[in-house]
C-alpha cells in the first residue's frame, strides 16, 4: 500500500494572498525567506524591516513582528531595533530603487558599520510600484517609462561596490531563473540570517529578480532577461562568512 | 509671579537633588539619562552638538546605546526603529538637521511611536547662522512634514527648566504615543546655569504594541500607512481625537504680573519669555504695568487662557516678542480675535532682543 506523506507545505508565517503580479520573483523571495526561518526556527525572534515599493505591502501576509520604513531608510530603521534588541533577528527586504537610489546612504554606512542585520535587496532594475521607470540598476539600452529610447549610463553593482569595506560579513548575489539558482538562493538566505545569529556582522543578498509587469514580457521572457543580467551582474559570493 | 499651571504629569516630588552648573545642552542630556534614556543617535551641528557629545560619555555608561548616524536622516530613522522596539528613544539636531528629519517624524507620527527630539534653534533660512533664533515654530509647531500630525512641544525658557521638561517628556511621549519635542534656541543651549538635578522617578509604562519578536503572542505591525482612503481617513481620525484630548488636558504656560492694572500683555517663549521678564521690572520702574503669558508648550497652545484676558478686559493689549519674522503671532491673533490689539517685535538672522530696545519699541509705539 502507498504511504502518502506532507513533505513540503506553505511556511506558516504566510498567512495571507500575496499582493504581487502574476510571475513575479517577489513571491518567490518572501517564500524562500519563510522557509529560512521556519527552518531555523526563528519565527519568535524575527523583526522584518519592509521598505517602500512593491514590497510595502508585506505586512498584509506576513505573521511575524514587522515595521515599514520610509523609503530607502530600512537599514536605519533595523539599526535601531537591532541595537536595543540585540538578541532577535532583523532583515531588511528592499528593492533596487529604495536601497540602491534613494537608500544609498544608508546602504554604504549600514555596511561599512557591520551592523549585525541582514539585507535582502531584491533587484528587479526597474521601479515597479510607479509603473517603471529607470532605476539605478537599469541595464544599459533597456526601454522605462522615463528611457523611452533607452536607458544611458552604468547600472550600479551593489555588491561589488559594499565589497570593497571591510566590514561586512557576507556579500552574496543571487538569482532565481532555475530551479538550481532558486536553491542556491534559498541556502544563501540560511547562511546570511545563520550568520547574523552567530554574530558576524553584515550580511546582504542581491536577488536578481524580475518584473513582468513593467518589462512588458511574459514571466517566461521574465526569466531570459533576467538570465541576460547576470552578464552585468555576476551571480557569485563576493565575502563568506568568517 | 505666579506659575498657574504645572505639568499635568508631574512625577513624585523630589527624593534628593544634587546642584551642578550645567549647560542648557548637557542639562538635556543629564534629564534624558535621568528619566532612563535606553537609545541615542544624532549628527553634530552647532549649537547642539553637546547633547551628542554629552551622550557619547555618559549613555553607553548608564547601559544605553549611543549612535554617531552619519547623517540626520539616518539618525531619526534610528529613532523610528529603537522607539518601534520599545526603547525610550532621542534625537537632537539644530533648524536644518530638523528640515531633514521632517519625513521619519511625520511616520513617527502616524505609526504613534513614544520618542523625544531636541531642536536647538538657529538663525535660518538656509544655513543660515549659529547664533539663537525661534524661525522654527512654524516648522516644529505647525508641522513640518507631510500629514495632519501634532508634536508636543516644550519650550523651556531657562537650563533648569529645560532639565526639568526633559525628563518630564519621557512621561508624555509614552502616555500619549507621540514625538514630544524640546523646542529652544542657540542660548538656551548654550548658556551655563547652576541647576538643581531633581531625582525623581520617570514612570515606565508597559508596551504592548512594541516589536520585539512574537514570542508566545500575536505579532505586532508598526504600518504607518494603508492604500485604503477609508481606512486611512479612520487613521487620521484617531489621530485627530487623540490630539483633542491632549489639547484638553497638556497646556501648560507661566503668567507673570497679570491682573486687572495690566495694560500690555507680552507673549512671548523661550529666550524671549525670559527677556520680557526683564522688561516687566524694568517698565514697573517707569510705573508701566505690563505682564507677560509665556507658553510653555506651544502645543497645545495657551489660546483659552489668551483669549480669557482678551475676551474679559478689551482694555488690554497684547505684544508678541520673538526672534523671528512672526510666527507664533499667529496663533496669539486667533486667540485674541483683534489684530487691532496686536502688536510685534521681532528680530531675525540670529539677533537677540535686548530689554531696553523691546522697552523702548513699548513706551514709543505700543502704549503712546
Amino acid at each position: 500500500m502507498l504511504k502518502e506523506e506532507k513533505i513540503l507545505s506553505r511556511p506558516e508565517i504566510l498567512t495571507g494572498k500575496f499582493s504581487f503580479c502574476a510571475g513575479c520573483h517577489h513571491g518567490t523571495i518572501n517564500k524562500l525567506i519563510a522557509e529560512a526561518i521556519e527552518s531555523l526556527d526563528l519565527r519568535e525572534k524575527i523583526i522584518a524591516v519592509i521598505g517602500v515599493g512593491c514590497c510595502a505591502t508585506m505586512y498584509g501576509f506576513w505573521d511575524v513582528d514587522i515595521i515599514n520604513a520610509p523609503h530607502g531608510r530600512a537599514q536605519a530603521v533595523a539599526t535601531g531595533l537591532k541595537r536595543v534588541h540585540p538578541d532577535k533577528i532583523i532583515f531588511t527586504y528592499q528593492g533596487d530603487g529604495d536601497l540602491a537610489g534613494i537608500g544609498m546612504h544608508e546602504a554604504i554606512h549600514t555596511a561599512n558599520r557591520g551592523e549585525n542585520i541582514t539585507t535582502f535587496f531584491v533587484n528587479n532594475g526597474i521601479y515597479g510600484m510607479t509603473g517603471g521607470q529607470r532605476a539605478p540598476t537599469t541595464l544599459p539600452g533597456a526601454k522605462t517609462s522615463t528611457t523611452l529610447s533607452g536607458s544611458e549610463g552604468a547600472p550600479i553593482k551593489m555588491c561589488e561596490l559594499l565589497e570593497t569595506l571591510s566590514a561586512p560579513a557576507y556579500i552574496h548575489r543571487v538569482a532565481l531563473f532555475s530551479p538550481a539558482e532558486i536553491i542556491r538562493a534559498r541556502k544563501a538566505i540560511e547562511k546570511a540570517l545563520y550568520a547574523q545569529m552567530n554574530n558576524k556582522g553584515f550580511s546582504f543578498i542581491e536577488f536578481l529578480s524580475n518584473c513582468p509587469t513593467n518589462w512588458k514580457m511574459t514571466p517566461l521572457e521574465s526569466l531570459e532577461y533576467v538570465k541576460k543580467m547576470t552578464e552585468y551582474f555576476p551571480l557569485k559570493v563576493f565575502r563568506e562568512p568568517q | 509671579m505666579v506659575i498657574v499651571a504645572m505639568i499635568a504629569s508631574a512625577g513624585k516630588e523630589a527624593m534628593m537633588s544634587e546642584k551642578k552648573f550645567m549647560k542648557g545642552n548637557e542639562a538635556i542630556a543629564e534629564a534624558a539619562i535621568r528619566a532612563g534614556l535606553n537609545f541615542y543617535a544624532g549628527y553634530p551641528i552647532t549649537p547642539a552638538t553637546e547633547i551628542l557629545e554629552y551622550f557619547a560619555v555618559h549613555l553607553p555608561a548608564k547601559g544605553g546605546v549611543f549612535i554617531q548616524a552619519a547623517s540626520e536622516i539616518e539618525a531619526i530613522n534610528m529613532v523610528y526603529g529603537a522607539a518601534a522596539g520599545g526603547a525610550r528613544a532621542m534625537t537632537s539636531s539644530s533648524s536644518p538637521g530638523m528640515s531633514l528629519k521632517m519625513e521619519c517624524i511625520s511616520y513617527i507620527a502616524l505609526a504613534e511611536l513614544p520618542c523625544v527630539i531636541v531642536d536647538i534653534m538657529r538663525g535660518g533660512p538656509g544655513l543660515g547662522d549659529i547664533q539663537p533664533a525661534q524661525s522654527d515654530y512654524f516648522q516644529i509647531v505647525k508641522g513640518g512634514g507631510h500629514g495632519d500630525y501634532r508634536l508636543i512641544v516644550f519650550a523651556p525658557s531657562t537650563v533648569q527648566e529645560a532639565y526639568d521638561l526633559t525628563f518630564e517628556s519621557y512621561s508624555l511621549a509614552d502616555r500619549w504615543r507621540i514625538p514630544v519635542v524640546i523646542l529652544g534656541d542657540g542660548a538656551l543651549g548654550q548658556v551655563k546655569e547652576g541647576i538643581e538635578l531633581r531625582e525623581k522617578s520617570s514612570v515606565l509604562i508597559e508596551k504592548p504594541w512594541a516589536l520585539s519578536g512574537a514570542k508566545g503572542r500575536k505579532s505586532n505591525r508598526i504600518v504607518p500607512f494603508n492604500l485604503e482612503p477609508l481606512e486611512l481617513e479612520k487613521m487620521n481620525l484617531a489621530l485627530q481625537e487623540k490630539y483633542r484630548a491632549i489639547e484638553k488636558s497638556e497646556v501648560c504656560f507661566e503668567e507673570v504680573n497679570i491682573n486687572f492694572e495690566t495694560e500690555l500683555i507680552i507673549v512671548a517663549y523661550g529666550t524671549c519669555g525670559r527677556i520680557a521678564k526683564s522688561v516687566i521690572k524694568m517698565a514697573a520702574e517707569n510705573g508701566l504695568h505690563i505682564g507677560l503669558i509665556r507658553p510653555i508648550t506651544l502645543w497645545p497652545f495657551p489660546c483659552d487662557e489668551i483669549r480669557y484676558w482678551a475676551c474679559n478686559f478689551p482694555n488690554k493689549k497684547f505684544l508678541v516678542v520673538e526672534m523671528s519674522a512672526g510666527q507664533m503671532i499667529e496663533d496669539v491673533r486667533l486667540a485674541v480675535g483683534d489684530d487691532k490689539k496686536i502688536s510685534f517685535y521681532g528680530k531675525m538672522g540670529g539677533v537677540v532682543p535686548t530689554p531696553e530696545e523691546i522697552l523702548e519699541e513699548i513706551e514709543r509705539r505700543v502704549l503712546c
